[in-house]
């Protein structure tokens, strides 16, 4: 009696565990096709190369003009500006800490790194708002601060810790023989590190530039405190609008064709995500095959 | 026998030291000099932003400030409710997500046999932590504020919230799964015991740790979403009891800290809300690292 209600305990117990593991496949079924299908009208309307290439957004003028070229490239132009700021130091900073740093030092800077990777996006607005953007006026000479190069500087500092730590952790993975040997030959350490550690590394290495990419293309918050928020086309020191900020200020009070249109923008936000993604999950397998070796 | 150096031997290195100058040596202690200059650009970026927001807030952290509410009639500023609706916040999301990470992750590491599936669940998984926060909260505004009919309300927040931070909590536990030795389940399969029970009587003993550190990462991502809930939330600060409060619209503290900063000008308090977010940050990660320290000892 009682081995047979075991058994339907067990069955059913394998029943719900199946169910609750599909649900990461479900949720992002539901998220693509709600994507598409609240997506795509807007798009049909408009038309695709419209949309996709026309540099004039004005949402809300009696001839409404839906194109997100300034948006698009402003969200590359202002990932690329970050990741050229962020990604030397993080390297430079995650290589001195594995190869070079004391055990003391290298802890507290970790701390601290950990700390800076959980500060709330909208922190880090709130700081370059009451910092960065008078700064940046009062040092170029504009009428206002708020500007992509301001963008560029948050994002840079937001994406730094996820590009210290994960480089940190491939750099950390490399044998220490390889190194030992390569000193031991006679190499600088300059040649150690070119010729041995970052090969050993690269994937790890690569797979934290990609994952600060994802990070920067998606920030909302922090980006639309300091870059202006006006639809120009990309430019230092004018305010720009972020794909992401561009769905967050006009969604509260958009409707019809325009809420359809920021529908869309989300929609090729999420095509930009899949594709960086892509990208690091083939990096990650790569690393992981390459520790099991 | 201290070798002694002859005179042709130091002339021979010595012309050796001209001809050849040591370029090698130079770009060796360059490179090691900029490493320590980028170094020196993450620890002061770091420890001064710390610091900065640290002196900001804290002139305006007091007691007015944490148990009042913000009124525009009797001119009060206060953050009690946003601190209230953070807790009902917290505790909707966690209620979902612990048992939704933690099973999904039972599932991959235990029952599930193909290995196809397992690398499309992985494959997912790593889709919804990218998916970037905004985008989030579109979906959840049409999903579970309009086809649910949840209306812009607390609950909604959460299980938008639930979605993102699945990928975390499963993410965390798998890990912890895996170190569990396999001779404690062939243990406990050898006494009879079937699999559900091996697992909740062995295997999710000694799994604890990952989702504990699964939780406080979690935490971490709710006190700090902002983009996410601005469209399923909302942003009203009134103060309500658990179950109203679950059913109606309510900032959490980094939307309060938006809505004060950005919206109405007011950076005392910005900063204020601020410095409360870093202590509770603070406390997460160094919690956290206790925690993965002990881990490793064991």
């Amino acid at each position: 009696m009682k081995t047979i209600k075991n058994k339907t305990i067990e069955q059913i117990a394998s029943w719900i565990f199946f169910a609750i593991g599909m649900i990461t496949i479900l949720c992002v079924l539901v998220i693509t096709l709600y994507l598409i299908s609240s997506g795509l009208p807007a798009i049909q309307k408009i038309g695709l190369k419209e949309f996709l290439f026309s540099s004039t957004w004005n949402s809300t003028g009696s001839d409404p003009k839906f194109g997100i070229l300034p948006f698009i490239l402003t969200s590359l132009y202002g990932t690329l500006g970050a990741l050229l700021l962020a990604v030397p130091v993080g390297i430079g900073c995650a290589l001195y800490l594995s190869k070079f740093a004391p055990p003391a030092l290298k802890r507290c800077l970790l701390m601290g790194i950990q700390v800076l990777a959980g500060i709330p996006s909208v922190v880090f607005g709130l700081v370059g708002m009451v910092v960065l953007v008078p700064w940046i006026r009062s040092m170029f000479h504009l009428s206002d601060g708020a500007c992509l190069l301001s963008a560029m500087i948050v994002l840079a500092i937001m994406i730094l810790p996820s590009v210290v730590n994960v480089s940190l952790n491939a750099l950390d993975a490399v044998p220490s023989e390889y190194e030992e040997a390569s000193i031991a030959l006679g190499a600088t350490k300059l040649e150690t590190v070119r010729k041995v550690s970052f090969p050993a590394a690269r994937s790890g290495i690569l797979a934290s530039i990609i994952l600060g990419t994802g990070r920067a293309i998606g920030e909302a918050m922090a980006v639309i405190m300091v870059s202006g928020n006006v639809a120009n086309m990309p430019n230092m020191f004018q305010s720009v609008r972020f794909l992401t900020t561009a769905i967050s200020s006009e969604m509260s009070y958009a409707s019809g064709l325009q809420k359809e249109a920021l529908f869309s923008i989300a929609l090729v936000l999420f095509v930009f995500i899949l594709l960086t993604n892509t990208i690091l999950s083939k990096l990650m397998k790569e690393v992981q095959s390459n520790d099991s070796h | 026998m201290i070798p002694i150096k002859t005179k042709e031997m130091l002339l021979i290195q010595r012309s050796a030291e001209k001809t050849k100058p040591n370029y090698r040596k130079w770009k060796d202690r360059l490179f090691q000099a900029s490493l320590w200059g980028a170094m020196s650009v993450c620890a002061v970026l770091t420890f001064s932003l710390i610091v900065y927001v640290a002196i900001k807030a804290v002139p305006n952290i007091n007691l007015d400030f944490l148990l009042g509410q913000p009124s525009y009639i009797e001119d009060t500023i206060g953050i009690l409710p946003a601190i209230l609706n953070t807790l009902y916040l917290l505790l909707g999301t966690l209620l979902f997500v612990v048992p939704l990470g933690v099973g999904a992750a039972i599932y991959l590491n235990e029952y599930c046999k193909s290995a196809r599936l397992v690398s499309l669940i992985e494959y997912t998984s790593d889709i919804l932590s990218g998916i970037p926060s905004i985008v989030y909260g579109l979906v959840g505004m049409l999903f579970f504020c309009q086809f649910f009919n949840l209306q812009t309300s607390i609950l909604a927040g959460a299980l938008t919230l639930v979605i993102m931070n699945i990928p975390t909590i499963m993410k965390t536990t798998r890990e912890s799964l895996k170190t569990v030795p396999n001779s404690y389940r062939e243990g406990a399969r050898a006494l009879g015991a079937g699999k559900w029970k091996t697992i909740h009587t062995v295997v999710l003993k000694s799994c604890t740790s990952g989702m504990i550190t699964g939780i406080l990462l979690t935490v971490g991502r709710i006190l700090g979403e902002s983009a996410a809930l601005l469209f399923t939330a909302g942003f009203a600060q009134v103060l309500n009891p658990i179950y109203e409060g679950m059913f109606s619209s309510g900032a959490s503290l980094s939307v309060a800290m938006y809505v004060f900063a950005k919206e109405r000008g007011e950076f005392d308090v910005a900063f204020g809300i601020a410095g409360i977010l870093l202590i509770l940050t603070l406390i997460i990660s160094v919690a956290a690292q206790i925690l993965e320290a002990r881990t490793k000892e064991r």
